[in-house]
Order: structure tokens, then C-alpha cells, then sequence
């Protein structure tokens, strides 16, 4: 089925709570012969387009002496395929008014254009080449580490609190290679990878049936489907690899490490503690994406306004779900995260000791008068913000097709995370205990 | 098996430029209002830009952090449960031109937030505790700035090329941070924050008529006196000797080059925009080909067109790794020569030029995006329309004007160079190059 014109919006609401709205953009759902599977998302409000190819190999996969390989993987995706030389794909998407990028995740790695509408069939041409098969070579390679090495340097070397805590964290809570590495890489393990690794890395992981294509925007279904079977019709079948499970166990005992940072003016700290799986156990973790907010979200939350205004030990604190803030796009396992800057004499351990009395005084005695429909209503405003935007909504649509197979969840997630009630907020609080707790702590290594 | 090599579909026809269904009306007491209709999701965006040119930048800094710290009837943590109950949330910012209050929410809540804005501007009662408490926490994101190597090179490149105008420096010191007291953010407020030469921009999911009434209604009452302050022109660009700011360790040298530019309504501005694209504006750019693609020196090289109130400049930054440096000048002074010296391609010319028209499509399909531009443009003095005239004149742009763009605006015998670094690894190699200057790094 599909609509035309603009979005429908329904407003559902709900005795003493705020009244969230949603969006109904439109959803269709494809697989090709080949495997690939395709969502399209019409919306005719702006002649503008999305596309995104979401491939389900992250961070995560990579094996032991290549850290920073999926990364530097989805570099070499940009360097040229089948009828395409170095370079033409930026020109060409470009040339045709449009963006790019790519992002390597956890669990996923995506590409994706943004363009006017009249640039459908060539996104999808670009796209389905190098599904086909991208130049992988000896010089493309070498050019890429180095300038995969310059983004790390930016990134984490160059800079203050660099990695933290995205880089830094996941090694105290977690104790397998595949959640505990450094995603980003070291420079011996870049240095080393080879052509061969590429291939075999292309070979296994960037199969047909391993990728989601989406397309949002200004489109008509029946032409887009006409235009995807003719790009990627063709593309060999490939299945997909078995994904081997990540699980480990929660912690038994706390766990705390603290680092210097040479270039850090100020001394700073990260916690984790695990959260339910977001796929398997969804209503289990939708409290704890509220509860984040409860706690950070500007200055009426309940961290800020104890800890930056009251106690005055923190000067910033942070509350997400997900190493990359991705609470939506991540499998298990995963964490809630609390991060917080400290001013030049700040106490760490007084800060955790705040933490977990106001996690107790919200398990305790939980919320107070409208404080959770203000945050749902706030989160509403986040959500429905971040799919405003055509290429958000395919990208968020691909990988929640990827991981759940219900990329209409993006216009429900306003209502779900509405309806989450006080007592499972209450409930998720109780289980954020000392004892499951990993913490980083940066100790400051520059001169003031 | 041999495969057929597959040919690049072409476009389809271009779809027009549709600029969204918009009003403004300027109220009695001089405040501008404009209201721009998308209702794709059911929210509305909105920035408010004052006039706040010469202000000192720690007072500016810290009315911007205390703003929305309390009324004299409501505490800060009120007013922000208060937004959030409506989705909403405001956040300000100050620049050596504008204070800007920004945010959005859901639009069922504008009312409600159009009051509690009103509320700020009319009563911000900056209490001496929330002051104390925002003023540390300035101090402490100063020194973490201090410490970043993108903030230290651009105050350094901002102090050479401004000299005695007050763009020079946007970063107060802490000193100067712990010396604001409450007394003088009131009175700070008194003076400048007013609603002659604001202008508020609404975007969303609002019939826009409405949007204005509801402006008017909230903010109609606020107080229209306060004085009007100009900047002086900023001043032409004084190339000289590079200046090496050392910061030793440094893993990367941050290259940042100054070149003139002229304002968006100047003539010459579409054709500039395209022979900057062309350089450095955009991936497909020769330097990014260049410096990155081909050399691996850098990886987000890039050079864009800042416009303030009193002038614009166009900017080059590049973080490369440090054995590198001297090539990457090299490089970088090739690349601007070549573009100055002989026209660019048609083809490299119609590639820009797809790009510069694309993104004007993109920039306007979001809510957020709409917002941004048209209260950038009321910044300048333009609206929304400007858009259309733009987009007409780089569609007309030929190589032989962009050509011309280069040689006057590009060439590197005008630029200002600064770059950080460890001094004693690089001033060797950019010695090779320039004269070099060479300066501890600092605020």
C-alpha cells in the first residue's frame, strides 16, 4: 500500500500524560532474489532523496590483529569498483548536487547519498557497483591507512579525551576481544592488513544477503522498485555468514580503571553497566532509554540539577544508551552509559557515591509530578526531529529492517518509548547497582 | 567470463527550486518575525538573533550561559522542566555579531514556548548563585578549549588577521570570565538585549499567519528600548610571514589559511562560492584529490566562505600529520596557484556548480535547515527569496568568471598562513617555503 502527499500525523493520547505525536511515513518491504532486502519510505514533502546500504558487519566482527579493519574496510569501499575508477564516486554524487558518507558501527556499516530526487537511478547504480565488487589495490590500500591513521590522530591523539569514553570504556566492562577491542585500530594491526585480508573481508561479510538497501523521499514506489531490480537485480547471490553470538556475562564485582591524558585539562569519568538485549528483550530496554533522559536531559534532569547546580562536583554530565549513542541501532550487548566532566578539584568517588544515591532515591521513591511525561515528551521532539530529515529516515529504516525486520518501528518509537511507565523507569534504576558497574576514570596530564 | 562495462545512468530533468509558503511582519516594538511552513513532522524550529556586535566576549559569553538560568518568576531548572513539558528546549549562543536563543519542540507547545521566551527576555534575572556555578563551568570550557588544537589555531589566525577589530579575539580568558559579576549582566541586558534589528524565526509544521499572531501575542510587550551598535568593516587582509605557533608534541600540524572574500550579495559572491568548491569547498575538490586521495597527508581537509556582519573571509583548514607539513603547504599553495593562474575545466566548473544548486535543495528540505538559512540570511539582511537569486546567478556563472573569481580572491600571495605545531619538527620544513614567525601557542 502506499500514500501519497504528505505525512500523515496521529496524536495518541493518554491519561496524565503528554500527548506524543508520530509520524506514519509509509513503508515498503522487498527482497530480491539475490537476497538483498530493499525498504522504500515515499514522502513527496521535498524533492530530495536518501539512500542507504547498510552492510550487517561492524566493529565487532573483526578478527584478532586487524582492529580498525571493518573502518578501514568501508574506506576502501569508496576507492573505485567494478565500472567505476578512483575518485568517481565522489564525483558523481556530488556532481549530481548530493552527500555522502559511510560509518562503521558495532554491529553495522553503512553508506549512503543524499541527493535531489532526479539522481534516484544513479545513487542506485553507484551503490549496486560496489556491492559488485569494489577496486580493491595495493596503492588504494596504503593511501587509506595513512589517512585512516590522520582521522585517528585527529580523533583520539591529537585531542583531549580523545576515545573517551567510546574507546576507552568498553575494554573495563567487557572481557571478549570482539566487544572489548579498540574499534578504531592501532597502527601496527592497520599497517599490516593486506589486499588479501580485503577480499576475504568482501567476500564474507559483503554478500547480497548480508545488506539492506532504503530509499526515503521524494519517489515513486513503483518506479524505485523497477530501478532497484535493474541495478541490483543482478548482483551474484551471496547468503549470508552465520553472526556468532557476542554474549558475555554482567559483571559480579565493580570494575575501575583510570588513565592520564597528556592533553586533558580537567579530570573526567565514564560508567557502564549493561542494559537488557534491545532485540531480544525490547520492552525490557525501552526503560532504560528513558531513564537516561530522566537523569541528563537538560537542566531540569535529575543528574544536572544535583550534580552541576546543586553539588557543584560535576560541570557537564552526559546519559545514553549505546558506546555510539546509538540506542536504536545496536544489538546486545550493550550499556547505559553516564559520563561527566569535573571541575580542577572534583572528587570521582563523590560523584559515583551522588550517582547511586539519586539512582536509590529514584528507585526508592520514584518519580516526582509530571517528570516522566516531560521527558517522553522531550524524546518525542528528538525523535521525530531526527527523521525529518529524508536520508535519517532511510538510514534508520535499513538498519532497523537489518536487525529487527520492522523498519516501521521508526514511527512508532515516539508512542513505545511514550507509553514506557514509571515503574519500569523505577525498576531499570534499582538495577543500576555499584557492584554491575565498569568506570573509567580520565585523570588530567596537561598543565593548567 | 567478461562483463559488459555498465554506463552511469543520467539524470533525470532537475525539479525546480519550491521555496515554502512563508510571512513576516515586523511588530511595534521593531522586532522582525518570520514564519516559515514545512509540516513534515509535527514540530516547530526557532532562533531568535539579537544584534550584540561589540560586546566584550566575556560578558557576552557569560549572559549567553546565564540567560536561561531564572526569571524573577522562575528558577532555571523551572523553566527548562517548563520547556520540556511541551517537548520543547532552548539553548543560547553568542558570536561577535549575534546572541541567539534556539530551539525546538512540539508544535502544539509554540505558544507555551513563545511565553516562556518572554518571559527570559523580559525578566532574566541572573541570580547570583547560578551565575557563580555557570561561571566556573565557562572557565573549565575554556581551559578544555585551550587545550584543542582546532580552538588554538583559530584564535591565533583570527588575532593575525584582525588585528585591532573586534572579531580578533572571540574567546574571553578566564581572568576576564571570574571578573563578570551578576550587576553587570543585568545591566548588559538592559542595554542590548531588545527586539530592534531581532529577528525571530519560526519553521515547522505552523500555518504561518498564525505563527506571526502568536509571536506578536507573546512577545509584543517586550521593551523595544536599548541602543542600536555597529561594527567597523573588517580590515583587508595583510599577507606577511607564516606564523608557526608551536605546540610541542603535537601529533598533527593544523594548516589554516585566511584568503579575502565578499559578502553573499557582492557580485562576485556565486562565482567565488564555485572557484572555492573547485579548490578545496567539497570532496570532489583538487585539494581534497589532492592532499588526501592521492597523498594520504590529511583526512578532512576543507575551505569554505565565513560571513559576518562586517566582512567575510574565506577560510582554509587542514590537520596533517607532521613529518608532512612542509609538502602539505607545498600543496596547498600549489593548488590555490593553479586555480588563480589558469581557468578551471567546463566539466570541473558543471560538477560545482551541480553541487553549490543540490545542496541549496537539501539545505532547505529539513525543518532545521530551513530555520538555520533563513535566520542566517536575516543576519545578513536577506530573506528566503535570496535563495532563487542565488541559485540564478550560479547557474549563469561561466569558467571565464570564476576564472576571473580565482585570480582576485585565491591567488596565495594574499593569503595569511598560520600553522600549529610541534616548532621543532616543522619550522624546518615550512622555512623551505615562507618566512616563518614562530610563537608560543596560547589564548
Amino acid at each position: 500500500m502506499r500514500q501519497r502527499g504528505r505525512v500523515r500525523v496521529e496524536r495518541v493520547s493518554t491519561t496524565r500524560r503528554a500527548t506524543i505525536p508520530a509520524t506514519s511515513y509509509p513503508v515498503e518491504r522487498l527482497t530480491l532474489d539475490n537476497g538483498l532486502r530493499v525498504v522504500l519510505t515515499p514522502d513527496r514533502s521535498a524533492p530530495v532523496i536518501g539512500v542507504a546500504v547498510v552492510y550487517d558487519v561492524g566493529i565487532r566482527s573483526e578478527p584478532e590483529g586487524r582492529t580498525g579493519f571493518a573502518h578501514l574496510f568501508e574506506h576502501l569501499m569508496f576507492q573505485g569498483s567494478e565500472n567505476l575508477e578512483k575518485l568517481a564516486h565522489f564525483r558523481h554524487v556530488q556532481g549530481a548536487g548530493g552527500t555522502f558518507n559511510g560509518s562503521t558501527h558495532l554491529d553495522y556499516t553503512d553508506y549512503y547519498e543524499t541527493l535531489p530526487a532526479n539522481a534516484l537511478e544513479r545513487a542506485l547504480f553507484l551503490e549496486a557497483d560496489r556491492m559488485r565488487g569494489p577496486r580493491l589495490t595495493e596503492e588504494n590500500l596504503r593511501n587509506q591507512v595513512d589517512v585512516v591513521k590522520e582521522e585517528i590522530r585527529v580523533n583520539v591523539l591529537n585531542r583531549p579525551y580523545g576515545g573517551f569514553p567510546w574507546l576507552t570504556l568498553p575494554p573495563v566492562l567487557f572481557d571478549t576481544f570482539p566487544n572489548a577491542h579498540d574499534g578504531y585500530g592501532s597502527f601496527t594491526d592497520l599497517e599490516s592488513a593486506t589486499v588479501a585480508d580485503a577480499a576475504d573481508f568482501f567476500q564474507h561479510y559483503y554478500a547480497s544477503g548480508n545488506a539492506v538497501l532504503a530509499v526515503s523521499g521524494d519517489i515513486d514506489v513503483a518506479e524505485a522498485v523497477e530501478l532497484v531490480e535493474r541495478h541490483f537485480g543482478d548482483v551474484p547471490a551471496r547468503p549470508a555468514p552465520v553472526r556468532p553470538s557476542f554474549a558475555e556475562p554482567d559483571l559480579a564485582a565493580e570494575r575501575r580503571v583510570s588513565y592520564t591524558d597528556r592533553l586533558a585539562p580537567l579530570p573526567a569519568v565514564a560508567s557502564a553497566w549493561r542494559v537488557p538485549d534491545p532485540i531480544g528483550d525490547f520492552a525490557g530496554y525501552l526503560p532504560y532509554a528513558v531513564l537516561a533522559e530522566v537523569l541528563t536531559d537538560g537542566d531540569a534532569a535529575r543528574l544536572v540539577e544535583r550534580l552541576v547546580q546543586r553539588d557543584r562536583s560535576v560541570t557537564s554530565v552526559g546519559g545514553y544508551l549505546g558506546f555510539m549513542g546509538d540506542p536504536f541501532d545496536v544489538r546486545d550487548p550493550t550499556a547505559l552509559l553516564l559520563q561527566a566532566h569535573l571541575p580542577p578539584d572534583g572528587d570521582v568517588d563523590k560523584v559515583l557515591q551522588t550517582v547511586d544515591e539519586e539512582l536509590d532515591r529514584l528507585a526508592t521513591d520514584g518519580l516526582t509530578d509530571g517528570e516522566l511525561a516531560r521527558t517522553q515528551a522531550r524524546m518525542a521532539t528528538h525523535l521525530l526531529r531526527d527523521t525529518d530529515a529524508v536520508l535519517g529516515r532511510a538510514l534508520r529504516m535499513a538498519v532497523l529492517e537489518q536487525q529487527r525486520g520492522e523498519p516501521g518501528l521508526l514511527n512508532d518509537l515516539p508512542r513505545l518509548v511514550g507509553e514506557v511507565t514509571e515503574e519500569s523507569v523505577r525498576a531499570a534504576a534499582a538495577t543500576l547497582r555499584p557492584q554491575r558497574r565498569a568506570t573509567i576514570e580520565v585523570l588530567a596530564g596537561a598543565e593548567q | 567470463m567478461t562483463t559488459a562495462s555498465r554506463i552511469l545512468p543520467p539524470l533525470g530533468p532537475t525539479r525546480k527550486l519550491n521555496l515554502p509558503k512563508q510571512a513576516e511582519r515586523t511588530l511595534g516594538n521593531g522586532l522582525t518575525v518570520i514564519a516559515v511552513r514545512r509540516p513534515a513532522v509535527p514540530l516547530v524550529e526557532l532562533r531568535l538573533g539579537m544584534p550584540f556586535g561589540r560586546v566584550h566576549p566575556a560578558r557576552a559569553a557569560m549572559l549567553a550561559q546565564t540567560l536561561l538560568s531564572g526569571t524573577t518568576t522562575l528558577t532555571g531548572v523551572q523553566i527548562a522542566a517548563e520547556l520540556q513539558k511541551v517537548g520543547g528546549g532552548l539553548s543560547a549562543g553568542v558570536d561577535p555579531d549575534r546572541l541567539m536563543l534556539s530551539g525546538a519542540g512540539l508544535v502544539t507547545g509554540l505558544d507555551r514556548m513563545l511565553e516562556l521566551l518572554a518571559g527570559v527576555l523580559t525578566s532574566a534575572a541572573y541570580p547570583a548563585d547560578e551565575v557563580a556555578t555557570e561561571r566556573d563551568r565557562l572557565v573549565d570550557r575554556i581551559q578544555l578549549a585551550q587545550c584543542q588544537p582546532g580552538h588554538l589555531a583559530r584564535t591565533a589566525l583570527l588575532k593575525r588577521i584582525y588585528g585591532r577589530h573586534p572579531y580578533a579575539v572571540q574567546t574571553p580568558t578566564p581572568e576576564q570570565v571570574r571578573a563578570v559579576r551578576p550587576s553587570v549582566l543585568r545591566k548588559l541586558h538592559d542595554e542590548r538585549v531588545h527586539p530592534t534589528g531581532a529577528v525571530l524565526v519560526l519553521v515547522g509544521d505552523v500555518q504561518p499567519e498564525r505563527a506571526l499572531d502568536a509571536a506578536e501575542q507573546a512577545l509584543g510587550g517586550w521593551n523595544g528600548a536599548g541602543r542600536v551598535v555597529e561594527l567597523p568593516a573588517t580590515p583587508p587582509l595583510e599577507p606577511g610571514p607564516l606564523l608557526l605557533v608551536d605546540r610541542p608534541g603535537s601529533v598533527q600540524s593544523s594548516l589554516r589559511m585566511a584568503l579575502p572574500a565578499v559578502p553573499r550579495t557582492d557580485p562576485d559572491h556565486a562565482a567565488l562560492q564555485l572557484a572555492n568548491l573547485i579548490f578545496g569547498g567539497y570532496f570532489s575538490s583538487r585539494w581534497v584529490e589532492n592532499i588526501r586521495e592521492d597523498k594520504g597527508y590529511t583526512y578532512g581537509p576543507y575551505s569554505l566562505v565565513e560571513h559576518s556582519v562586517a566582512g567575510s573571509v574565506l577560510l582554509a583548514a587542514a590537520e596533517v600529520a607532521t613529518d608532512v607539513t612542509g609538502a602539505a603547504l607545498l600543496e596547498t599553495q600549489y593548488e590555490l596557484g593553479r586555480l588563480a593562474c589558469v581557468a578551471p575545466e567546463a566539466e570541473e566548473l558543471e560538477q560545482a556548480r551541480q553541487y553549490a544548486l543540490g545542496t541549496l535543495q537539501l539545505g532547505i528540505s529539513t525543518q532545521a535547515g530551513l530555520a538555520a538559512l533563513t535566520s542566517a540570511y536575516a543576519g545578513s539582511g536577506l530573506r528566503l527569496d535570496f535563495l532563487a537569486e542565488h541559485a540564478a546567478r550560479l547557474a549563469k556563472a561561466t569558467v571565464t568568471d570564476v576564472a576571473a573569481a580565482a585570480a582576485r580572491y585565491l591567488a596565495p600571495a594574499r593569503a595569511v598562513t598560520v600553522v600549529l605545531g610541534d616548532a621543532q619538527r616543522v619550522a624546518g620544513q615550512l622555512g623551505t617555503l615562507a618566512e616563518v614567525v614562530t610563537e608560543p601557542a596560547g589564548p
